[in-house]
């Protein structure tokens, strides 16, 4: 989920997608028998877990919780690897070529603080309270209403969100591979449901990890080529400021004092307070997506360890991610051994060409489109007069391109079952979160509250078979109504900063109460939803939202995300003050304070949480340092 | 996985093998024939073969480690 929302915040967002679906008419790969094969290979494997499981999973606990028996290194590879979807791959290599490393914010301060957070302080209180998942927390701390509305909101996300992915990742299969829309649709959703079906959540999860070391080694080539090739990092430094004539590339803080700056357009106050703070502890703390992989670790420690695990590896995945999009600034050729220049999805769109045809349906739509761009112009009238060779590419196909470029036969195969894992991991992880918040926090409080266990475990097994449906429904509306992608996108950053304020409260202020707590995340999502709808209508209020006439779209849901979070807990501390706390006796176990954590057996140092998330902070403050 | 049954890093290991064999095997036949892909760059480095070689020792490496009924 998280994958999609910062491509959608890059300037080549995935917003476009469905447009080119009028211009693919030439893939940009053809695969050989033996990456089909490979392909082939990863869809049976799946399939054999699912298979596998199905005996495993016979109870409500083993279905939503994976039986809570994973180890630390099993949730957190889990952990991270839900994050790590191909639209966040390929989304964060074209905000490199675009930005340069500033697009490596949202994997270190935009994630790391908030793993370690949740890891050392809010585990114990999710973990001891035994919830099911983040929805259960709120019923247990604010009470039913507040529990429904979280969950409603979750699962018409989720769903949204898969629908959306699986729509946008069959276009990207279309136009990388050539391969039909409704094949890509509906070969992944039958795998992803059959797996899932099968073996519930500890299915997802043995798929997730085997999704990740895939990506590693499908990805870990191209960046390792690209540097042999481009003569090292020195090598790279000076190819990228001899054709960009700027050294912002390499830069993470030193552009960031003032929006203009800095081709993001970002402030660092929207970065750390921001991203930082709202939108990636909301994400990296209470979106149940991920924190269900951690609720699945067999002990509390296990449970800590698993996002401080997870943490090592998420500062790593730049490495195949951010550093691809750098070297695709110096290293991608058009095929007449000119330099290749990427551009957003609104020009490759505004420069398709009439029914597979030469000929561009609008020329002068087209022409309007590159002239905003640094095309060189003889290279835009070779676009204009149809050439063969004139292709157009997206910031997005930044990945794809290098991995065409440096991959034979076999590796490209397993390149592209990277990504295929990617997409489908992530799909597979909103869909067993959906069939828990569905089953859990909807079905049994609001439908059948008597129901055997085994009840519950079919009506997860048919929440998922019913939700991938309506996820492929939401994927075939997205292509028929464009507009709507944008909608589905922002749902991520509109629901999760209010959900995080309610929940920081709840879990470390005794004094806030139910009532606070339903009406703070109520208010808080339709404030944000407001913010939204105002700048949606009118862009000129980016400037009151960002707090700078200079603010770029991209800066946009962060400083919302922040607005919406301190108004949350605004209106939770208000109604907090004027209406009547919960005992401090029915808060045991769900609060800061008034809970005694469970006592850990001592163990060595290097088994100790502390001392992992030391080194984690270590090598965190030491990066942002180098790359200043 | 902790419990009884078939680790996830044996099913990791299985892929790791068939894939690190298969594309050695391409690599070697690249290297026997002399036939490379057309528009691929840095094909003097004989990728598949190394790249290959690595998956394939990862994959016996779990495979091995993780076989169900190995005692812990």
């Amino acid at each position: 989920m998280y994958g999609l929302v910062p491509a959608t915040l890059a300037a080549g967002s995935f917003r476009s997608l469905p447009a080119l679906l009028t211009f693919a008419t030439v893939p940009m790969a053809q695969l050989r028998l033996l990456d089909i094969a490979v392909i082939a290979i990863y869809f049976c494997m799946v399939i054999w877990i699912g298979f596998y499981l199905k005996g495993r999973s016979n109870t409500s606990e083993e279905f939503f919780m994976a039986g809570r028996e994973m180890t630390a290194w099993i949730a957190g590879l889990s952990f991270v690897s839900a994050n790590l979807g191909s639209l966040e791959l390929m989304g964060w290599a074209g905000s490199a070529y675009q930005y340069g490393i500033l697009a490596t914010h949202w994997y270190w301060i935009g994630a790391i603080p908030a793993m370690l957070f949740l890891g050392l302080v809010m585990m114990p209180f999710y973990y001891v309270s035994k919830t099911h998942s983040v929805p259960g927390y709120l019923n247990l701390r604010y009470g039913e209403h507040a529990r429904v509305l979280a969950a409603f909101s979750f699962a018409l996300e989720m769903i949204l969100m898969s629908g959306v992915n699986m729509f946008a990742m069959a276009v990207v299969m279309k136009v990388v591979l050539g391969w039909s829309i409704t094949f890509s649709i509906l070969v992944s959703a039958f795998a992803v449901t059959l797996y899932v079906a099968l073996g519930g959540l500890r299915s997802a999860i043995f798929n997730e990890v085997l999704q990740f070391v895939l990506i590693w080694g499908g990805a870990l080539l191209v960046p390792i080529l690209g540097m042999i090739q481009a003569g090292g990092v020195g090598g790279l430094k000076t190819k990228i400021i001899a054709n960009m004539h700027s050294d912002s590339y390499f830069h993470l803080w030193r552009d960031t004092g003032h929006f203009a700056d800095n081709p993001m357009g970002v402030h660092w106050t929207g970065i750390v307070f921001g991203l930082g703070f709202a939108i990636s502890f909301g994400y990296w703390t209470t979106d149940f997506l991920v924190v269900q992989r951690v609720l699945a670790a067999r002990n509390l420690r296990a449970a800590r360890m698993a996002p401080i695990i997870g943490s090592f590896f998420k500062m790593a995945v730049p490495f195949i991610v951010i550093l691809p999009g750098l070297l695709g600034l110096v290293l991608l050729q058009n095929p007449d051994g000119s330099r290749r220049q990427l551009v957003g999805e609104d020009v490759v769109a505004a420069c398709a060409s009439a029914s597979g045809g030469s000929a561009l349906s609008d020329p002068g739509a087209c022409s309007s489109a590159m002239a905003k761009t640094t095309l060189p112009p003889a290279y835009q009238q070779k676009v204009l007069s149809g050439a063969p060779d004139a292709e157009l590419h997206s910031y997005n196909q930044a990945l794809p391109l290098m991995m065409v470029r440096y991959l034979g036969p076999g590796l490209l195969g397993l390149g592209i079952t990277a990504l295929i894992a990617g997409f489908m991991s992530g799909m597979a992880g909103n869909i067993s979160a959906f069939s828990t918040v569905w089953t859990y926090d909807l079905y049994k409080p609001l439908i059948n509250k008597k129901g055997t266990d085994s009840h519950y475990v079919m009506v997860g097994r048919l929440s998922i078979v019913f939700g991938v449906a309506i996820s492929i429904g939401a994927g075939y509306l997205v292509q028929h109504a464009h507009g709507i992608m944008d909608y589905v996108q922002a749902l991520f950053s509109i629901f999760i900063a209010p959900l995080l304020a309610t929940i920081l409260l709840g879990m470390f202020w005794k004094r806030a109460t139910r009532i606070a707590g339903f009406l703070g995340l109520l208010l808080g999502i339709v404030f944000s939803v407001s913010m939204f709808v105002w700048v949606h209508l009118n862009p000129a209020n980016l400037r009151y939202v960002a707090l700078s006439d200079a603010a770029k779209p991209m800066a946009e849901n962060v400083f919302r995300a922040l607005w919406a979070c301190l108004f949350t807990a605004l209106v939770i501390f208000l109604v907090s003050m004027v209406t009547k706390p919960r005992p401090a006796s029915e808060l045991e176990g769900l609060v800061y304070g008034v809970t005694p954590l469970p006592t850990e057996d001592p163990v060595p140092f290097y088994k100790n949480e502390y001392t992992w998330a030391i080194l984690v902070v270590i090598i965190f403050v030491a990066l942002n340092i180098i790359f200043w | 996985m902790h419990g009884s049954g078939i680790q996830i890093w044996f099913f990791i290991g299985v892929l790791l093998v068939i894939y690190g064999f298969m594309i050695f095997g391409y690599g070697v036949f690249e290297l026997a024939t002399g036939s490379y892909p057309p528009l691929v760059q840095l094909t003097s480095l004989h990728t598949p073969i190394w790249w290959g070689a690595v998956l394939a020792a990862l994959g016996v490496f779990y495979t091995v480690k993780f076989r169900p009924g190995r005692a812990k």
